[in-house]
């Protein structure tokens, strides 16, 4: 019983090391990209090639979820509400969670999968491939090159994105209500009115800079610490993922915490 | 002159690197050899600081490599091209863009002059016409050239090759053996060769080092090397495992 208990503080102990080192190698590559932004040469072309990889091209996935979420937003509402809320409400609803909430995260997570995964995938195979090590030995500094655009493409991207996805979310769901739901147009724009503040787009847009920067820079830093050829390389995208949409959660309530 | 004294590398418990010494004097052209995973490919990581020694010294031009800035580091690795095992060549690249890539972090070359020389250099290893082509769209041996374009591309005063005829068809390891020739004939690099290809490495080097348990354990001319009575030396070239049974 006591070597059992043992070996659990044992494997606790070494897991709360292992997570302390990652964070702190973590928290090296980001200041060697940091360093990295006074060489604008090495990465100043590079970003918006990674805008267009890391944003405009997760648009239509981004743009799927939310408009779908929107529907379901308005119907669910209207169930709820029948017969004890007045139903113009479905409009506040559906309004103030793509904005503060539904359009953060679902675009958050869908991009974690999509943006997280390719980066860890990306980078892990020029790891293993020597490609970063040939980078080093033609005097580029790889975190200039490789990790600070795209985790400014995603800063500047995941907002523009979680934004338009909030966007179509509130007109799906006006779609779903007065086409579905005995609404009228009128009745919906005053529901997403009654509760709208102008700080809902501003939290909305902090909250998806957090999750561009916690995304790109975890897809990064498991792409570089790559190890086992294409084995290694799947187990970095995994482990991007699943990393990114942990701390993703982790932000969302941090910020509601802290904003609200 | 590249010079690394008494260089101790372990990775865990795993010894690699013992007390490694080797000089490689300005024009010569140097081979290393030894088994795979002997460490071979260590020693090339630490003159270019890819890797850093627990242990001893290593210097190029008399410059400790490890006590350099980044500004010096930089200025070392413009002026040693490497060539990687298996190329390494930047797959989302063409390979004239590959070329293209140390020739950007020389400051004051215009677009057209690092066009122009890329161009050249791809002509240098025969891939003239490929410039376009994307790695994956060329031959093994092929990349392995562009590898060497990529290198020379600087006008480096160094050269270092790592396994440059590894998995490569008779012809084609003679062909690469002729170019690592011509490099050293056209643009004057000193070279440092890691390889287990003898054949390669009697035709190409001024001197061969064998590395053997982590340090260089013979080191002379090729013929030296040839002759040599040394067991573990014989057993390498011979390909003969029992001859190192006596040696271990």
């Amino acid at each position: 019983m006591r070597g059992k208990t043992l070996n659990i503080v044992g494997a606790t102990g070494r897991a709360a090391i292992r997570f302390t080192a990652s964070v702190g190698a973590w928290g090296s590559l980001m200041q060697q990209a940091i360093r990295g932004l006074r060489t604008f040469g090495v990465w100043g072309r590079l970003v918006f090639d990674q805008m267009r990889r890391i944003g405009v091209d997760s648009v239509p996935i981004a743009l799927f979820i939310a408009a779908f979420t929107g529907v379901v937003l308005a119907l669910q509402a209207s169930y709820t509400f029948t017969g004890a809320i007045p139903l113009y409400f479905v409009g506040s609803l559906v309004g103030k969670t793509m904005i503060i909430e539904l359009g953060p995260v679902l675009t958050g997570l869908a991009l974690a999968g999509r943006v997280g995964a390719s980066i860890a995938a990306e980078v892990g195979t020029m790891r293993v491939t020597e490609q970063i090590d040939a980078l080093e030995t033609m005097a580029y500094d790889p975190a200039a090159y490789l990790v600070l655009p795209r985790v400014l493409a995603g800063a500047v991207m995941f907002p523009a994105v979680t934004l338009l996805a909030a966007a179509l979310g509130i007109v799906a769901g006006w779609l779903t209500a007065i086409q579905l739901l005995d609404m009228s147009t009128p009745e919906f724009v005053k529901g997403v009115e009654i509760f709208f503040v102008p700080f809902d787009v501003v939290f909305s847009a902090i909250k998806a800079f957090s999750f561009g920067l916690a995304v790109t820079s975890l897809g990064c830093f498991f792409g570089f610490h790559t190890r086992g050829g294409a084995a290694g390389v799947g187990r970095a995208a995994t482990s991007a993922v699943v990393a990114s949409s942990m701390v993703i959660l982790v932000l969302d309530a941090f910020w509601a915490a802290v904003l609200l | 002159m590249i010079r690394l004294r008494g260089v101790h590398k372990a990775f865990g418990s795993k010894v690699v690197l013992n007390g490694f010494d080797l000089e490689v004097p300005d024009g010569a052209t140097v081979a290393l050899i030894g088994a795979s995973g002997a460490g071979k490919s260590v020693v090339l990581k630490h003159i270019v600081r890819l890797l850093t020694a627990d242990r001893g010294s290593v210097t190029v031009d008399g410059q400790e490599v490890a006590e350099m800035d980044q500004e010096a580091l930089y200025l070392l690795r413009r002026n040693v091209g490497y060539v990687f095992q298996f190329a390494a060549l930047f797959d989302s690249m063409t390979l004239a863009e590959n070329v293209e890539m140390g020739l950007r972090r020389i400051p004051g070359m215009s677009r057209q002059e690092i066009r122009r020389r890329a161009f050249e250099c791809l002509e240098l290893v025969d891939l003239g016409g490929l410039g376009d082509r994307y790695p994956s769209e060329i031959s093994g041996g092929q990349q392995k050239r562009a590898g060497i374009a990529r290198a020379i591309a600087t006008r480096p005063r160094y050269l270092l090759y790592d396994e440059p005829t590894t998995g490569l068809d008779p012809v084609t390891t003679t062909v690469i053996a002729r170019l690592i020739r011509r490099m050293r004939e056209e643009i004057g690099a000193t070279g440092l060769l890691v390889t287990h290809d003898l054949k390669t490495a009697y035709g190409v080097a001024d001197s061969i080092a064998f590395l053997h348990e982590g340090y260089v354990r013979a080191h002379g001319a090729p013929g030296e090397i040839r002759t040599s009575r040394d067991p573990a030396v014989r057993a390498f070239i011979e390909g003969a495992p029992e001859l190192m049974e006596a040696v271990t």
